[in-house]
C-alpha cells in the first residue's frame, strides 16, 4: 500500500478518525462511474480532466484510487489501530514459525533422550523436557506448524463452499435458496465436537489432510447462512437493479457487484474462524480423536501434559499458552477487521 | 461453533406481517425435513463405523453361524441401512433407542446421565445470566471507563483460551491450590458441579457479556432514551425501564439457542472433570464404537438443539414487536 498521507486527499473523503461511524458502504460501485474516480464535491469529470492535465499527478491518481475503495478505508483505518497492529504482528510470527520452525528451534524435537525425561525448564531446555526426554521449547514450536496449517486450509475451503453456494441461495432464491437452506439446516445442527467425535473415532489413520476434511464437512453451515444473508442485504440494493437492467449477466453481477459489497462480514468471520478451528483441532487432538502420535501437536501435548498436571505443570502450561495465543491472534485480528469494514456490527 | 450468536437471525422485518400461529406451523414444518435430515446423517456416519457388532457381542468364543443368523435377523443388519434408519427412527418415536453391546436400553442408559448433564447446563447457564449479563450491563452504562476496558480485554482472553485449557486451569488453581472446589468426579447434589459449570459457562458468558454491552451501549443512542431523559427522568429509570428492555432482545435469544448447546458442548468438560452424564457417555460410546449408543445420545441432543433454535425465532418475534413473521 501506498504511503498516502491524510493532506493528499481532497477534503471530504476521508473518514473523519474522530468520527464514530465512517460511512464504508459508498454505494457508488456504478459500472459506469469507475471507481478510481473520486467523487467527491464537485463535477467529478472535470476532476478527473484535470487529473489527467496536470503532468507527475498520475500516482496520486492512483493513490486516490485505493483510498475511494472499501478496502482504502478499511486500510487506512487499520494500519492506525494497535489492535490491529498487533493481531498482524502475532499471526506473521506464528506463520513464520510454522513454516519454519528449525529456525527458531534450540533441538530436534524427535530427537529425545530418556535420560533427559521431565527436566524442569532451563537454559538448556527453554520449556523444560517432556517424559521422552523431548526439548519442549522445540516440539511447542513444530507444533505451531499443525495448528496454522489446519486453520488456514479449513477456513480457506470453507469459506469457498460458503461463498459459492451463499451467493447461489441469497440471490436466486426461490427453489434454489430453500433447497441450499434445507441442507444447510441438517449440518447446523451437527455440533463439531460431537460430529468430529463421531467421525473421527472410526477413522484408521488420521492427519492434517483427514481433521482437516472433518472440520470443512462439519463447519461450512454457519459461514453459508451469513454469507446468503449478506448477498441479500446487497441484492436489494439500486445498483444491483441498474446493472439487471442494463444487461448484466447474473454471474457478473454477483461477483461484480454483490460480492464486493458482501463479502466483508465474511473476511471478518473468517478470520475469527481460523482460531476457532485451530481451538477445535486442539480439543479433538486432545480428546484423542484428533491428530495421532507422532504428529506434533498441542492438543496432544495437553492432553499427555494431563496426567502430569500436578507434579509437572509447565508441560500443560506451555502449549496452552500457545494455542491460547494463536487463537487469540486470529480473534484480535477479526475484532479489528470489525471495527474497521463494519462499524454497524461493533 | 461458537459463532452461532449474531448470525442465527433469519428473521426479516417485513411490512406484511402474518400471525404468529401460520409462522410457527410453517417453522414446524420445515423442522421436520431437518430432523431426518440429520438423524439419517448421523446414522449414516455411525453405520459407516467398522466392526461387526454381533463378533463384538460373542467375544473370543465365536458364535454358531445360526445363532448369527438369527441375531443378523432380530437387530435389522441384514437390512439396507435406509431400512434400518426406517426401522429405528420408528422405534425412535415409540420411546425405544435400541440397546448397547450388554442389552442394556439406550433410553435408560440416557435416563441415567441426563440428571448430570442437565444440572450441569441450567448452572453454566445461571453463571451465564448472572455474571455475563450484570459484567455486561455494567460495562454498558459505564462505556469507556475502567470497568468497561476491563471486561472487554478479559472477556476476549476468556474466548481465546480453549475450553480444555480451562478445565485445567481450574482445576490447577481452584481444586489443587485453593482446595476449594474438587478437582474431578461427581458426587450427589451441586456442589462438585460449580467448577465444571464455570468452565463449560465461560465462553458464553465472555459473549453475552458482549452482546448485552454492545446492544445497551447501541440503545442508548437511539432517540426513545433522549426523550426519555429529557423528560427529566432519573438515569437508573431511563436504564433499568427504558433501554435494557429493549437491549435485552438479543441476549435473551443469544440465552435459549446456548441452552440448547450448552448440553452438546458438554462433552469436553465432562471429560476433563469425569462426569458421567450425556456428553462422556456419548464420548465414551464412540471410542467403543457402541453405535446404538452414539446413535442414541447424538440424536436427542441434536434433537434439544433444534428445538432451542425454534425457540430462539418465536421469542425473538415474541419480544420485539418490530420483527414481523414473514
Amino acid at each position: 500500500m501506498s504511503d498516502t498521507t491524510p493532506s493528499d486527499q481532497p477534503e471530504g473523503m476521508s473518514p473523519d478518525p474522530s468520527g464514530e461511524e465512517p460511512i464504508l458502504y459508498a454505494d457508488t460501485v456504478d459500472e459506469y462511474l469507475p471507481r478510481d474516480v473520486v467523487t467527491a464535491a464537485g463535477d467529478e469529470s472535470d476532476q478527473r480532466e484535470r487529473f489527467r492535465q496536470s503532468p507527475g499527478l498520475d500516482t496520486e491518481l492512483v493513490d486516490m484510487t485505493r483510498t475511494a475503495s472499501l478496502w482504502g478505508d478499511a486500510w487506512r483505518q487499520l494500519r492506525r489501530r494497535p489492535v490491529f497492529i498487533i493481531s498482524a504482528v502475532m499471526i506473521l510470527i506464528l506463520v513464520i514459525i510454522s513454516l519454519v520452525p528449525g529456525l527458531f528451534a534450540t533441538h530436534d524435537p524427535r530427537d529425545c533422550n530418556l535420560i533427559d525425561s521431565l527436566l524442569l525448564p532451563s537454559s538448556e531446555h527453554w520449556f523444560g523436557t517432556d517424559l521422552q526426554g523431548c526439548d519442549y521449547y522445540s516440539r511447542t514450536l513444530y507444533g505451531t506448524r499443525v495448528s496454522i496449517s489446519i486453520g488456514i486450509i479449513v477456513v480457506f475451503f470453507i469459506t469457498i463452499i460458503a461463498v459459492t453456494g451463499g451467493s447461489i441461495a441469497g440471490y436466486y432464491g426461490g427453489v434454489t435458496d430453500s433447497i441450499i437452506g434445507r441442507i444447510t439446516d441438517i449440518w447446523f445442527v451437527i455440533p463439531t465436537i460431537l460430529g468430529g467425535i463421531v467421525i473421527l473415532s472410526v477413522t484408521r489413520s488420521r492427519n492434517i489432510g483427514t481433521v482437516s476434511l472433518v472440520l470443512i464437512v462439519l463447519g461450512w453451515a454457519t459461514l453459508l447462512r451469513l454469507v446468503r444473508s449478506s448477498v441479500l442485504a446487497a441484492k436489494a440494493n439500486d445498483y444491483v437493479d441498474a446493472a439487471r437492467v442494463m444487461g448484466a449477466s447474473n454471474a457478473r453481477i454477483i461477483i461484480r457487484h454483490i460480492l464486493p459489497n458482501a463479502i466483508a462480514p465474511v473476511i471478518i468471520v473468517s478470520a475469527i474462524y481460523i482460531g476457532v478451528v485451530i481451538a477445535a483441532e486442539a480439543a479433538l487432538s486432545f480428546l484423542g480423536v484428533g491428530l495421532q502420535l507422532p504428529a506434533i501437536s498441542w492438543g496432544l501435548m495437553i492432553a499427555t501434559a494431563q496426567q502430569r498436571i500436578i507434579t509437572a505443570p509447565y508441560l500443560l502450561i506451555f502449549p496452552g499458552a500457545f494455542l491460547s495465543v494463536t487463537v487469540f491472534s486470529f480473534i484480535l485480528m477479526g475484532d479489528a477487521l470489525r471495527d474497521a469494514l463494519d462499524p454497524k456490527l461493533r | 461453533m461458537v459463532l452461532g450468536c449474531s448470525l442465527a437471525l433469519p428473521l426479516v422485518a417485513d411490512e406484511e406481517g402474518t400471525d404468529l400461529g401460520r409462522y410457527l406451523i410453517r417453522r414446524v414444518l420445515q423442522f421436520i425435513p431437518v430432523f431426518f435430515g440429520a438423524t439419517f446423517l448421523i446414522f449414516a456416519l455411525v453405520f459407516l463405523m467398522p466392526g461387526d457388532p454381533i463378533r463384538a457381542l460373542s467375544g473370543d468364543k465365536p458364535l454358531a453361524p445360526e445363532v448369527v443368523v438369527a441375531l443378523q435377523e432380530r437387530y435389522h443388519l441384514d437390512e439396507p441401512f435406509y431400512k434400518q434408519y426406517a426401522i429405528y427412527i420408528t422405534n425412535v418415536f415409540q420411546g425405544d433407542f435400541g440397546s448397547d453391546f450388554r442389552g442394556y436400553p439406550v433410553r435408560d442408559l440416557m435416563l441415567d446421565r441426563l440428571p448430570v448433564t442437565i444440572r450441569l447446563a441450567l448452572l453454566a447457564f445461571l453463571f451465564e445470566v448472572v455474571i455475563g449479563l450484570t459484567a455486561g450491563v455494567v460495562a454498558g452504562v459505564r462505556k469507556g471507563k475502567f470497568f468497561d476496558s476491563l471486561v472487554l480485554v478479559s472477556t476476549l482472553v476468556v474466548i481465546a483460551i480453549p475450553i480444555f485449557v480451562l478445565g485445567f486451569i481450574g482445576q490447577i488453581v481452584f481444586g489443587v491450590k485453593l482446595g476449594w472446589f474438587p478437582i474431578s468426579g461427581y458426587r450427589e447434589g451441586w456442589y462438585s458441579l460449580m467448577l465444571p459449570a464455570l468452565v463449560l459457562a465461560s465462553l458464553s458468558l465472555a459473549y453475552v457479556a458482549r452482546l448485552s454491552r454492545t446492544s445497551l451501549v447501541e440503545n442508548l443512542r437511539a432517540d426513545y432514551v433522549r426523550t426519555a431523559r429529557a423528560k427529566g427522568l432519573s438515569t437508573s429509570r431511563v436504564i433499568g425501564i427504558h433501554t435494557l428492555r429493549n437491549s435485552l432482545i438479543p441476549v435473551v435469544t443469544y440465552l435459549a439457542v446456548d441452552l440448547g448447546a450448552l448440553m452438546g458442548g458438554a462433552i469436553i468438560t465432562e471429560t476433563i472433570f469425569n462426569l458421567p452424564g450425556l456428553g462422556r457417555a456419548v464420548f465414551d460410546a464412540a471410542r467403543a464404537q457402541e453405535g446404538a449408543v452414539v446413535i442414541g445420545i447424538a440424536t436427542f441432543l441434536v434433537i434439544v438443539y433444534m428445538i432451542a433454535n425454534l425457540l430462539v425465532d418465536v421469542l425473538y418475534g415474541v419480544l420485539d414487536p418490530r420483527i414481523r413473521y414473514e
